[in-house]
């Protein structure tokens, strides 16, 4: 199909950002709690906000301030984050197709990827375009944002977790899951999946459950 | 400078691993078993997203009113409630759980 056709099949970005209003609250309360963490793990404004533009993986930040915090070393930051982000290497191959132009483009474009982005874009069976771009640049802003005013203004509203943002989110995951488990071949893998995730909790480090219950998906190579 | 250099190192590898499959796999599309493979990732990451949000700790189970939240919003989407209004009732049945 021609690039011309594809455009006219993508909705506008309006209309993707809209997608991803709901779910705004979310990334801008945690961003704040993000920023908050940073400070008192000794990193500094600018050091937060660049921190959130570069990277923009809530979790990974999060695991990477905590354990500075905690007097851990360059290489265990460094590690425990890229475990947690290691995850986005696979979900970037399932999207790879709604991203355009060169090399550098798509790569930039990329970066827009984050859970909620890839799982509201996937609903329906096939990647939009527009709802990953328009939630993703809504989330990266949000996000700057309340990293931004969690090191600068300070603690005055909690944490997400006190208005059950945590709940939140995972009924937000359940809701974009159900579609998807359509077919015995997808129950089967995200039955494996979750059950990979709940025995590796308790013992590896965080963010390896994620990336170990992708082998899941192997079953694929079975028809 | 230690802190400036988990900022540099963790930004770099994660622009790498979102930019993987957009940069080497191109428009391209796949085929065949790698397909397959690729179309289970959404519900097997979705379901392992929502047992780590709802039962994940650091480095244990816990079972704490999350998932009393997470079991109302499962009845919520049973009954066809939109998205939002299922995670406005995990928010507050947590939260109300919590107080208790």
């Amino acid at each position: 199909m021609s690039a011309e056709a594809n455009r006219a099949r993508d909705g506008s970005l309006r209309d993707g950002i809209k997608a991803g209003l709901p779910i705004a609250l979310g990334p801008l309360l945690f961003g704040i709690s993000f920023g908050l963490l940073a400070k008192t793990a000794g990193m500094g404004s600018a050091a937060s906000i660049v921190f959130s533009a570069t990277t923009f993986a809530g979790s990974a930040q999060f695991a990477a301030v905590s354990v500075l915090g905690a007097g851990g070393s360059v290489v265990a930051a460094v590690l425990a984050a890229v475990f947690l982000n290691a995850r986005y290497a696979p979900m970037s191959f399932a999207a790879a197709g709604v991203f355009r132009g060169p090399w550098w483009r798509r790569l930039l474009e990329a970066q827009l990827l984050v859970d909620e982005s890839w799982a509201l874009a996937g609903r329906g069976g096939r990647f939009r375009r527009e709802v990953l771009i328009g939630v993703g640049l809504l989330l990266y802003v949000l996000w700057i944002l309340g990293a931004a005013i969690g090191t600068l203004v300070g603690n005055r509203l909690g944490k997400p977790n006190d208005y059950g943002l945590d709940a939140a989110f995972a009924a937000l995951f359940l809701g974009l899951a159900a579609p998807t488990l359509r077919g015995r071949q997808a129950r089967v893998a995200a039955a494996f999946g979750g059950l990979i995730v709940l025995v590796l909790l308790p013992v590896a480090p965080a963010g390896v459950p994620l990336v170990a219950a992708s082998a899941a998906c192997l079953l694929g190579l079975r028809r | 400078m230690k802190i400036w250099l988990v900022v540099a190192l963790v930004g770099v590898a994660t622009v790498c691993l979102k930019g993987a499959g957009p940069v080497l796999l191109g428009s391209r599309r796949l085929e065949g078993a790698t397909s397959r493979v690729v179309d289970l990732l959404a519900p097997v990451m979705l379901v392992a997203l929502v047992v780590t949000q709802t039962v994940g700790g650091d480095r244990v189970l816990v079972f704490d009113a999350r998932v009393g939240g997470v079991a109302a919003a499962a009845v919520a989407l049973r009954l066809r409630a939109p998205l939002v209004v299922a995670m406005a009732v995990a928010a507050a049945v947590t939260v109300t759980l919590r107080h208790l």
